[in-house]
């Protein structure tokens, strides 16, 4: 048994996030994009929204409150990374880059998934937790989104997932690339039987995971300003020679050139999945049923 | 045979050799009558990708597969093999085509990665290739895939999903390039050579690791140095996978699809009750 399943959970203060450091609740807080402080207290009942409307970042279980109170059951906890690479570089052990994101965030690995309800409609929920190895999708992270994207096809529940992420798992290699492929199959089920996927992109979303579940949902919400891609900025720069455009990659470029449905505002978050998951709900029970569904398949 | 003795890094510069065999080479060799389909029907057409119809062993099957140049000038016309979204999106047409008319679907993979450029952005390259892979979990034809240089990133499995992925002795397949790795996580892209090792990319590992179901041999300074004699190995090799795949029905094909990359990744399964902590903390209480 490692030593990191024996640690004690860490308490999550909301007030904790942005600047990664311990902040009384009673404390100010900076604004990493207009510079102002915010009373922690205010900013808390803003849904950490800055005056100036930034959106500062949410961790996953942040994220959850979102469902209604004391509905969230958490499924797969027990599924905890391995090193199948045995990667080891001469900067990076990935073993030890475990530990210390385990200890730090209290999480085993970067989403965290379940079931609840929102305003009373049932659904699946897979959140990335962006301090966990910047939300990279390895074996864990792609084992329990499709787990959540099957049992959700299995109860007729819809999905949402909430995602910041930097990509695929450098450390678990191509595992990590076919996760895109695995995450998506498991789409297909839900799709099958008529259940809609909901994706929120938060900031930052990029890369593999763009390039898979996430660029695929029946609706994609983002927040305000959230940056969202396929490629890096830095990788874009480097390869053309220029300065990209400030507006570049925003969810309201995204917006613009068709990629999503909409940006919302946090504040409207929680009532636009509610109007959602009103809209959408019984679509499942017309002529569609379970029993048309292949047989689940033994994985 | 040497090979064993080539690193990691030394696969990918022969893997990345000019002079080896590209995707047409291929194609001219194992397939009769092809006929090459341009254009996605939204945008354009992109030489970084080529398709079409052929006749391979007795039956026509869909051809799609990456292309790079040889020389500078066919390089720049092919984006030296990183598509663009028009590229993902023919694909996508075609994967389509070929369901439509019952044609197997053959694909070569050989890219560096997708283009990470301004347009590609605005063009939604990261949709292009999910929605691709999305296609490819369900197409009711047989797919083949073989990665005859670099599999590189989401640019290859864009078209990559498959019911058999053969790998050639040489070729790599990793989850971004080892530059792009070494970029990534040390911000340093000259570690490559570290990264590469430390990544598991070459056809030997990806069959361990349960990814590739066959290797091509090649001669042992690769497969530039005697082309004939690899075109035709690999020509055999897809038709053996071809004609097995062609005898199954389409629901236990697609069962199988989906159970091979459901049970992709490597994860522990602790028991819950040895663990302390793991009861679901509460989510945090902000106001929504
Ligand atoms: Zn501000």
């Amino acid at each position: 048994m490692k030593e990191w399943f024996r640690r004690q959970p860490k308490h999550f203060t909301p007030a904790t996030r942005d600047s990664g450091q311990q902040i009384p609740d009673n404390m100010w807080v900076k604004c990493s994009s207009c510079g102002e402080l915010n009373y922690v207290k205010q900013l808390n009942d803003n849904l950490k929204v800055c005056k100036c409307g930034y959106h500062m970042r949410l961790t996953a279980r942040e994220w959850l409150g979102l469902l209604d109170a004391d509905t969230f059951v958490e499924e797969d906890a027990e599924l905890a990374p391995s090193d199948p690479l045995e990667f080891v570089s001469t900067k990076d052990v990935y073993v030890q880059k475990l530990a210390e994101n385990q200890e730090r965030t209290g999480l085993n690995d970067a989403l965290v998934s379940g079931h609840g309800t929102i305003q009373g409609n049932p659904l699946h929920i897979a959140v990335s937790e962006f301090t966990f190895i910047g939300g990279s999708m390895g074996s864990v992270y792609g084992e329990r989104l499709a787990r959540a994207a099957e049992r959700a096809a299995e109860l007729q529940h819809p999905l949402l997932t909430i995602t910041a992420t930097g990509g695929a798992r450098q450390h678990e290699g191509v595992l990590s690339l076919m996760q895109m492929a695995k995450t998506n199959m498991a789409l297909t089920r839900l799709a099958a039987i008529g259940q809609p996927h909901f994706a929120l992109l938060v900031d930052p979303c990029y890369a593999g995971v763009m390039a898979s579940y996430a660029s695929v949902a029946d609706v994609i919400i983002a927040e305000p300003g959230a940056r969202i891609g396929f490629a890096g900025q830095r990788v874009i720069e480097q390869t053309i020679r220029q300065k990209l455009p400030a507006h570049f990659q925003t969810a309201e470029f995204m917006v613009e050139h068709g990629m999503i449905d909409m940006v919302v505002p946090r504040a409207e978050l929680r009532a636009t999945l509610a109007r959602l998951l009103r809209l959408y709900g019984g679509t499942a029970s017309n002529d569609v049923v379970a029993d048309d569904i292949p047989a689940t398949l033994q994985v | 045979m040497t090979a064993s003795a080539l690193t990691a890094w030394d696969k990918v510069q022969l893997a990345r050799h000019p002079h080896r065999p590209h995707t047409l080479d291929y194609v001219r060799s194992c397939c009769e009558d092809f006929t090459e389909l341009h254009g996605d029907r939204r945008f354009g057409d992109d030489a970084a990708i080529v398709s079409g119809l052929a006749r391979f062993d007795g039956r026509t099957v869909m051809i799609v597969g990456h292309q790079k140049g040889r020389d500078a000038r066919e390089n720049v016309k092919r984006n030296f093999g990183m598509p663009r979204p028009e590229g993902y999106r023919k694909a996508l047409r075609l994967f389509q085509h070929a369901e439509k008319f019952g044609f197997p679907v053959l694909c070569f993979i050989d890219t560096p990665g997708a283009d990470p450029g301004i347009q590609s952005e605005e063009r939604g390259q990261g949709n292009a290739i999910a929605e691709n892979i999305l296609v490819m979990a369900g197409l009711r034809v047989p797919i083949v895939a073989i990665v005859i240089g670099e599999g590189g990133s989401g640019g290859a499995l864009a078209i990559g999903v498959a019911d058999r992925l053969l790998m050639l002795e040489h070729s790599v397949y990793s989850v971004a390039s080892p530059e792009g790795t070494a970029a990534i996580l040390w911000r340093d892209s000259a570690k490559a050579p570290d990264a590469a090792r430390a990544m598991k990319i070459t056809a030997q590992d990806l069959q361990a690791l349960g990814i590739a179901d066959d290797i091509i041999a090649e001669p042992e300074g690769g497969a530039h140095t005697d082309a004939a004699v690899v075109l035709e190995a690999a020509g055999q090799a897809l038709r053996q996978q071809m004609a097995t795949l062609c005898q199954l029905d389409t629901e236990t094909l697609l069962a199988q699809r989906y159970s091979k990359y459901r049970r992709i990744g490597q994860f522990q399964e602790a028991q819950l009750h040895l663990l302390n902590g793991t009861a679901p903390e509460p989510p945090a209480v902000l106001p929504f």
